[in-house]
């Protein structure tokens, strides 16, 4: 199944860190996904969340306010 | 309880790298070792325990709180308390701003958050305990509280509603307050525990060259500065230094974490205490980038009174802290 991800937030260090994070994994794993950035802060919202960067797999937002690790990233697209 | 930390630095100047005791340039070596390592830890320790807080205080709690309950009159000190335990990056501040909003949050009482929580943040307190001791460390976050109630009531009471963006409005006349209450995934303490770790490995790594070399400059002017130096200038009767000194903060926002170290050496040397806490709460708690941000949602006349009322009042506990201390 395409997964879709989304990386929400407006440009902060932490958010393109997120970004990377979420590239490389799905690179490395050769993971069958859209991934697109959301830098609108109205767009943002829509998601409720209050605190970026945040993570958006299929439509749920699985993580706030972090970088994850590639394992974490990779465990919420299995 | 950080004399192992004495005789560990003690060890490494004299005896492993052989350096006379007697010698200026070693004497300061040996302080700035002891010094650096004690307050990175002291900084760490605090950051993730703020980080335990934080995990079962997440943001989403803490305005499902404020929302959810009717606090009559205490939600601005509570707000203000929520700030402290929240850690706060100038980026989050409008889906912050817009997400209290919507939660039928008063417009005060959201800005007591916005105020204190930048203010009263982790790596302040940390770099606080290290750099002033514990007293001085509790008078600031105490007044870092009350200043953030202060501000969040007077803003109520100046109804700035209408200075809001036609975005924040429309986000406004929809607020609905939260019915149910928040709950948070359950997740074990030993679960929480990796990633509280290395959050606050992160937040020391990113801070870690400006506490060094904030250190390592107040050292340098530690031994150049004759004592009581800024006493002539900076006396408590001087009734411009403490607004001066607030408006000279402003612009240093970028790297709060390297001057304070700076002006703990200026305190040493006879700045007082109370001008000396302006001077931080301006560098800490007013940050231009921030502002800048904020005009998704305010218009540049809402930026100003904000900033404005926030200013005042760092100035007036600036004069008190001088009166009383």
């Amino acid at each position: 199944m395409k997964h879709s991800i989304q990386i929400l937030g407006t440009g902060c260090p932490k958010c393109q860190n997120l970004t990377k994070v979420v590239k490389d994994v799905v690179a490395e794993h050769q993971i069958d996904a859209a991934v697109e950035k959301v830098e609108d802060i109205a767009d943002i919202m829509k998601f409720n969340v209050m605190i970026t960067p945040a993570l958006v797999v299929d439509g749920n937002v699985v993580l706030k306010g972090r970088v994850p690790s590639k394992d974490e990233v990779l465990a919420f697209l299995r | 309880m950080f004399d192992w930390l004495e005789h560990m630095a003690q060890w490494l100047v004299y005896g492993v790298m052989g350096l006379n005791p007697e010698d200026h340039l070693a004497k300061a070596l040996d302080f700035f070792i002891y010094d650096s390592i004690k307050i990175l830890l002291l900084l760490f320790t605090v950051v993730f325990l703020m980080g335990v807080v934080n995990s079962y205080f997440p943001i989403d709690r803490v305005k499902n709180y404020l929302s959810r309950n009717k606090l009559y009159g205490a939600e601005y000190l509570m707000a203000s308390l929520f700030g402290v335990v929240t850690p706060f990056c100038s980026c989050s501040s409008v889906p912050l701003f817009i997400g209290f909003v919507r939660g039928g949050i008063p417009l005060g009482v959201t800005f007591a958050f916005l105020v204190t929580s930048p203010l009263v943040n982790e790596v302040a307190i940390g770099l606080f305990v290290g750099l002033f001791g514990v007293k001085t460390t509790i008078l600031y976050v105490f007044s870092g509280i009350l200043l953030g109630t202060i501000s969040g009531l007077i803003l109520q009471k100046l109804r700035l509603e209408k200075h809001l963006t036609p975005w924040a409005k429309e986000v406004l006349d929809n607020a609905q307050r939260d019915q149910e209450r928040f709950e948070a995934e359950k997740q074990s303490f030993k679960q929480r525990l990796p990633i509280i770790w290395q959050e606050a490995l992160k937040i020391l790594k990113g801070v870690l060259p400006y506490v060094i070399i904030g250190i390592a400059i107040g050292g340098l002017m530690h031994g150049y500065i004759p004592e009581g130096f800024f006493e002539k200038y900076m006396a408590k009767e001087n009734l411009l230094a403490v607004p001066i000194a607030t408006i000279l903060a402003i612009p240093m926002y970028s790297n709060a974490s390297g001057i304070l170290p700076i002006v703990q050496v200026l305190v040493a040397k006879g700045i007082p205490l109370g001008t000396a806490i302006a001077f931080m709460m301006g560098v800490v708690g007013l940050s231009l980038p921030e502002a800048m941000l904020l005009k998704k949602v305010m218009t540049f006349k809402l930026i100003g009174i904000f900033f404005g009322v926030v200013m005042l009042c760092i100035i007036l506990s600036g004069y008190l802290f001088n009166i009383i201390l």
